[in-house]
């Protein structure tokens, strides 16, 4: 069960923490951070020379067709260095409901160019008080001659402000929480589309998006959008929880380093059992959510049954594993935990941020219940 | 979750899942083996096993091991957990046998191993002394020179099922001037012999499984001493790391969600808040399973291309035991009111309980399962190993 890379993985792998490791260390990011746009160009197209946007793409549309395996090793390391460029937004969840459910022409007309890295997509499904429910939409969408016109807003969009495409969820049939919605590809420039730009607290650009008679065209099958959007997330889960694993990781070796050389009482703080136990279970909850990570991501390979029951548990388990590792570490790097200039507290932001993407660990803990057919 | 088997592997899976099917037998399927069963009762599965050449997976097969690679063994104890067979009795064939066929001398293991294999020995553990707990190395029981014997004097406890056995192994004592670990031997000691006298500890789930083990000036030859004087505590260490291999539970706790799934959907009517909360929770310990079971199945996967688990151990045994205490602890809850009444001791007479058949052995369970956390090395102790060890601390 344990993954033995293929040199192929071993190489991806290797080559995506070299780049890390030479061009985005903690100083690069910040500065990235801190920059007008917030994200750099300059990685992305790095990121594209390497084959990483082209990684988890099948062969037959112009990837490299290295599936979730690769997605999982290109966002464990991006965890590891806090990469903040729209990864997941572009390539797992835009690239993959495009390869997923798009025709044949959208997706030789839309695929090329977010692998050679020209293009940024992000997806739109949440909405004021949607929470987690992809079927909570009152975003409409009518017909108009081969197009769908939408008008309606969206909230929390991630990686908008740096997108050129959006995929938007909109209502084609039925009332609010009726599985009658449908997904759209919009241009980002499009007239009748406004955004409204902020940070979040992990560092990255959002914004609420509103749409005032937009044009837009439909992606998959009209009123198919809820079970695209759930297949996508449990994709977007695997990619989710991989970078958190990558998270917990340096969270447990930046505290335990600082263990054995933060010094209170005379003596360093790691030689306390009191924080050794603690270190302990940090460190099984780290082994215990990277091989969780590892089952879903091979199970998303194999699309096996249960698969999406299966998505919720790992998102609530590791969920709730980065959030006690994120919790400790902060308290066990006391006061420096908490200021700005460490990264523990980036980490800490980081690993929040996820928990409450697509859902955070108490909803999945109910939906992994709630989808037992032996309860 | 399956490990990737190849086709060899796939069918000795087959293989062991339709032996047990066949062969398990039926008089040992009561409400609780672990505590309703005779001695004869639980060495029938022992001896099935043992004819079968299955008895002692880890041993090597010259000495009456089956030769089967790490993925074999752990199908064949994932297999057996999964269909709730009852483990043969471990400090005979996991604990002492090692020892003896590791650091024992020719004449030892042509004695003792076939009766091990066989069911004819049964062994218990004379380590923990009552002011030797997680500090075991400060046994006090001694052991002196008289001849070509020692004499033996001290109080071994919490002895599981001493009541059974035919022999003990013992930390004694040899050296009292050398360092606590250091003055330390590993010595058999027949339990018929004068001096030993066994008294019953009961629980506080009702159940006998443990006892005081008193031995006074009792004699013992001196070629019942395991390798050399005074390095009892190296044998003592290799056979805790026996101990501890294999106790994630997986199939056990599995088996014990699936029945608290069916008390819960009887119990509590799918309107009350409660059944909400109670889903949750049994949501959260299936995880930590299934966690556990993904680690196990990485670490399994490690070790069969030749790679050190290291203190893997230590992780099963802390996580194993917690899981399984939270299982029995929500059975308990599940079952409401009956969660009172506590089951009679098999061998007394007062075998009425009241309330439905699945929740006879909720409460003794829930109480038994105390221990787990403390025996084989406390989950406080296992932590520290993993600081130690892992940490580098």
């Amino acid at each position: 069960m344990d993954i033995q890379f293929t040199e192929e993985q071993e190489l991806l792998r290797s080559s995506v923490q070299r780049l890390l490791r030479d061009q985005y260390d903690f100083e690069a990011r910040r500065k990235i951070v801190a920059s007008e746009e917030g994200f750099s160009r300059k990685q992305w197209a790095a990121f594209a020379e390497l084959g990483l946007l082209a990684a988890p793409f099948s062969e037959g549309a112009g990837g490299l067709g290295g599936g979730p395996l690769s997605t999982m090793i290109v966002m464990h390391e991006f965890g590891r260095h806090l990469v903040l460029e729209p990864f997941v937004e572009t390539v797992v969840l835009a690239g993959g409901l495009i390869e997923h459910v798009g025709t044949k022409e959208q997706q030789q007309s839309f695929i090329p160019s977010i692998i050679d890295g020209s293009k940024i997509w992000t997806l739109a499904w949440t909405e004021k008080g949607s929470r987690f429910d992809f079927a909570d939409v009152t975003t409409r969408a009518r017909r108009d001659g081969s197009d769908y016109v939408l008008t309606g807003s969206k909230t929390m969009v991630i990686a908008a402000p740096w997108a050129d495409h959006l995929i938007v969820s909109a209502r084609t049939s039925g009332n609010d929480r009726d599985r009658g919605v449908s997904l759209f590809v919009v241009d980002r420039r499009a007239s009748g589309l406004d955004l409204q730009s902020f940070k979040t607290i992990d560092g990255r650009r959002a914004a609420e998006v509103s749409l005032r008679d937009v044009r837009g065209q439909l992606l998959g099958a009209e009123g198919e959008g809820v079970a695209a959007l759930e297949a996508c997330r449990d994709r977007a889960i695997g990619a989710l929880c991989a970078e958190a694993v990558g998270a917990i990781g340096e969270l447990n070796s930046a505290t335990l380093d600082y263990s054995k050389t933060r010094k209170q009482f005379g003596t360093t703080i790691g030689s306390f059992q009191v924080l050794q136990h603690r270190m302990v279970d940090m460190f099984i909850a780290h082994q215990e959510a990277l091989s969780l990570m590892q089952h879903l991501s091979l199970s998303l390979g194999t699309g096996d049954s249960g698969l999406s029951r299966l998505a919720s548990g790992a998102k609530s388990k590791i969920g709730y594993a980065g959030k006690f590792v994120a919790d400790q570490a902060v308290q066990l790097h006391g006061g420096m935990g908490m200021t700005d200039e460490l990264n523990v507290g980036h980490y800490f932001k980081r690993i929040s941020s996820i928990n409450i993407q697509f859902g955070d660990p108490a909803f999945h803990l109910l939906r992994y219940a709630q989808l037992d057919t032996a309860a | 979750m399956e490990l990737k088997l190849s086709r060899e592997d796939a069918a000795f899976r087959d293989e062991v899942r339709s032996f047990i099917a066949a062969n398990y037998p039926p008089e040992m399927r009561v409400p609780n083996p672990e505590t309703d069963l005779t001695k004869e009762q639980s060495l029938l599965w022992h001896r099935i096993l043992h004819k079968k050449g299955w008895i002692a997976p880890l041993w090597p097969k010259e000495y009456g091991g089956p030769g089967w690679s790490v993925t074999q063994r752990f199908i064949f104890e994932q297999e057996t957990s999964r269909a709730g067979t009852l483990p043969p009795f471990a400090f005979s064939v996991t604990m002492v046998g090692p020892v003896i066929y590791t650091f024992g001398n020719e004449a030892q293991k042509k004695k003792f191993l076939p009766r091990i294999l066989s069911g004819e020995d049964w062994w218990c553990q004379g380590y923990s002394e009552p002011g030797s707990g997680s500090d075991l190395a400060t046994v006090r029981t001694k052991a002196v020179h008289d001849g070509d014997h020692y004499i033996v004097n001290g109080h071994k406890t919490w002895t599981t099922l001493a009541q059974h056995a035919d022999w003990i192994f013992c930390l004694v004592r040899t050296d009292p001037s050398a360092k606590p670990q250091s003055g330390i031997s590993f010595l058999l000691i027949d339990m018929k012999s004068p001096g030993v006298t066994v008294r019953p500890i009961i629980t506080i789930d009702g159940s006998h499984e443990v006892n005081d083990v008193f031995l006074e000036n009792v004699r013992v030859p001196a070629e019942n001493l395991i390798g050399e004087e005074n390095k009892g505590w190296t044998y003592a260490k290799f056979l805790l790391g026996n101990e501890r291999t294999s106790m994630a539970g997986i199939g056990r706790s599995t088996r014990y969600i699936n029945k608290m799934k069916q008390i819960v959907r009887a119990e509590i009517p799918a309107e009350d808040p409660a059944h909400l909360e109670f889903l949750r929770d049994i949501a959260r310990v299936e995880l930590d399973v299934l966690a556990l079971e993904a680690t196990e199945l990485r670490v399994v996967a490690q070790m069969a291309r030749g790679i050190d688990p290291g203190p893997a151990a230590s992780l099963f045994k802390i996580r194993g035991t917690e899981i399984f205490q939270a299982i029995t602890e929500l059975t308990h809850r599940a079952i409401g009111n009956y969660g009172l009444a506590i089951r009679e001791h098999p061998v007394s007479a007062n075998r009425f309980m009241p309330g439905p058949d699945y929740g006879h052995t909720a409460s003794e369970k829930y109480l038994n399962a105390r221990k787990l956390s403390i025996y084989g090395g406390s989950n406080e102790i296992q932590r520290n190993i993993i600081a130690k060890a892992v940490l580098g601390l």
